[in-house]
């Protein structure tokens, strides 16, 4: 019985730092929009506007549950929950410190990139059971864009796993730093194990993993559906998209959906590519400071800070760049991002087999 | 096709860097310049928010905004009403036996302001009543924030004359009418 209290309380405990990431991140969202074009964002509700989100949470929370009349009743009810679902389940492999992740999966990284694909479905059901057919334009880009972009997202990270050996997400983070189990070479030549620090991360000890990590970044950003890649849900072109017909708890179950896939995919690609829990700063001689900022509480807070940082990254360029046509967005999954997948893939073999065996 | 995704890159990186570049300068604020400056049009760098109503931009006294009307200068002429493009102002004007008095600049008053409404909703701001006023009693002043819940509330009445007062004006000159015609006849 202990036991599954134990697991209850680990989903709660996801679940409540997931909302309270959704509400952090949608202010700064809305500030760091301010800011970048010149203006403030919000500052009425509570001191410079931090209690804004909550207002809208409260907002939504007190809504109508309305379904259109001739939209399917099962679809369009279940599909906010499945697209929700799919998401919180990836945080079940994450790491977020050393001994702590819900599930240390020896298949985790697989299991992530799996259980985060449900996700289409969801997007499906969203935009054929408003029985509106501009949530179903909607629901088809979104979706015809996710099952491209999870090509090179895939290919990049094989490419990751080709180095890394393992597909289990807490040892790929163990092996990025001072409690590593294997060898670290900098750049392949230099044994950093006992520094730590930055330079342990996979992206410096393998060099063509930052273009990799490029790849993956771009093709996350798609898979969340952010601009530069927000056809399907782009204000100006079709209202909503698939989620034109839903208001209300629904509408804020796609929208925590969202900003938590954001922040699963920044994970992932801090875990796999910048260090995960590890530290920052070497050991730099006899200031061992690898050693004294890696553990459980320094692990969590490194983590979130990597993270945060990808994350306000995402909101940066949502408000930077204009957004791609379907046709441009299409082919720079296929012609420009899946073809140089490839080429690191063969490069990430070739570098295994000479330089790390 | 390589050429174009290295541009593609190249430009967005650059995007980005301007886009950095404001969220940083975000924490000042752009300052007030004097036009009279010679850097007036140097591009400024931060936000351009102006909480208003916790802060707001100066203006100067002679700014021309709400309209005010100093009753006691008005000889009930109507010009203002007359050149009003919108018609937002409304005189009754009642006339009075013998001259009332005079008014700041001389002139002499023969006319009661019964009625003396100014609808700033309707009003326009050109200025026009201004132009024709003979003895300059309708002014702009540089009031502009004036908002009421009830859109009559926005309807100004000039006239300090109680209803008891109108009556009895209109009576003394009923009274003076019928005393002139009854001398009139007599004659």
């Amino acid at each position: 019985m202990e036991f599954f209290i134990i697991y209850i309380l680990t989903a709660l405990a996801l679940f409540s730092f997931l909302a309270g990431f959704t509400l952090f991140a949608v202010y700064a969202e809305r500030k760091i929009a301010g800011f970048v074009q010149d203006r403030l964002g919000p500052m009425e509700t509570g001191k410079f506007g931090s209690l804004q989100t909550v207002a809208d949470i409260l907002k939504l929370l007190q809504k109508e549950f309305i379904v259109p009349s001739l939209a399917d009743k099962v679809l369009f009810t279940s599909a906010p929950v499945i697209v929700f679902i799919a998401v919180y389940l990836g945080f079940a492999a994450m790491p977020w410190a050393p001994g702590l992740a819900p599930a240390t999966l020896n298949l985790g990284l697989f299991y992530i990139i799996a259980i985060i694909s449900v996700e289409a479905v969801g997007v499906l059901m969203a935009g054929w059971g408003s029985n509106n057919k501009f949530a179903l334009l909607g629901s088809l880009r979104g979706v015809a864009q996710i099952i491209s972009y999870e090509i090179p997202a895939g290919l990049a990270l094989i490419a990751v796993v080709m180095v890394t050996q393992t597909l289990n997400m807490q040892d790929i983070a163990i092996n990025q730093g001072v409690l590593s189990h294997e060898k670290i070479l900098f750049f392949g030549l230099w044994d950093v194990r006992t520094i730590g620090g930055f330079f342990a991360w996979n992206i410096f000890q393998v060099p063509h993993l930052i273009v990799v990590y490029a790849i993956y970044f771009i093709a996350s950003l798609a898979e969340c559906n952010r601009a530069p890649f927000d056809i399907p849900e782009a204000e100006s072109e079709l209202v909503s998209g698939y989620h034109t017909e839903y208001g209300g708890l629904r509408f804020a179950f796609f929208f925590l959906a969202e900003y938590c896939l954001m922040f699963l995919v920044s994970m992932i690609g801090v875990v796999l590519f910048l260090g995960g829990w590890n530290t920052f700063l070497p050991n730099i001689g006899s200031l061992r400071l690898a050693d004294w900022t890696t553990g459980m509480g320094w692990g969590i807070f490194w983590i979130l800070i990597k993270t945060l940082s990808v994350v306000g990254l995402q909101i940066l360029i949502r408000w930077t760049l204009p957004r791609l046509r379907v046709d441009q967005l299409m082919n720079l999954c296929w012609k420009i991002l899946t073809p140089l997948a490839f080429l690191c893939m063969g490069i990430s073999g070739v570098w295994r087999i000479w330089i790390m065996a | 096709m390589f050429r174009k995704t290295w541009t593609a890159f190249r430009t967005a990186i650059k995007g980005l860097s301007l886009t950095l570049k404001h969220l940083l300068s975000a924490s000042k604020a752009r300052a007030e310049l004097d036009i009279k400056k010679d850097d007036y049009f140097v591009k400024q760098e931060g936000r351009t928010t102006i909480q208003y109503p916790k802060q707001s931009i100066p203006i100067p006294e002679v700014a021309r905004y709400q309209l005010d009307v100093e009753i006691d200068d008005c000889i009930v002429c109507d010009l203002c009403a007359k050149a009003c493009p919108v018609d937002c102002i409304e005189i009754e004007a009642i006339k009075a036996t013998e001259a009332i008095g005079k008014t700041s600049d001389g002139s002499v008053k023969r006319l009661y302001a019964a009625k003396f409404d100014i609808d700033m909703a309707k009003c326009m701001y050109c200025g026009l009543c201004t132009v024709v006023c003979p003895t300059e009693c309708i002014t702009m002043t540089n009031q502009y924030d004036r908002s009421f819940p009830a859109l009559s509330d926005l309807v100004y009445q000039f006239s300090e004359m109680s209803e008891a007062e109108i009556e009895e004006k209109r009576e003394e000159l009923n009274r003076f009418q019928a005393e002139k015609e009854a001398a009139k006849r007599k004659a």
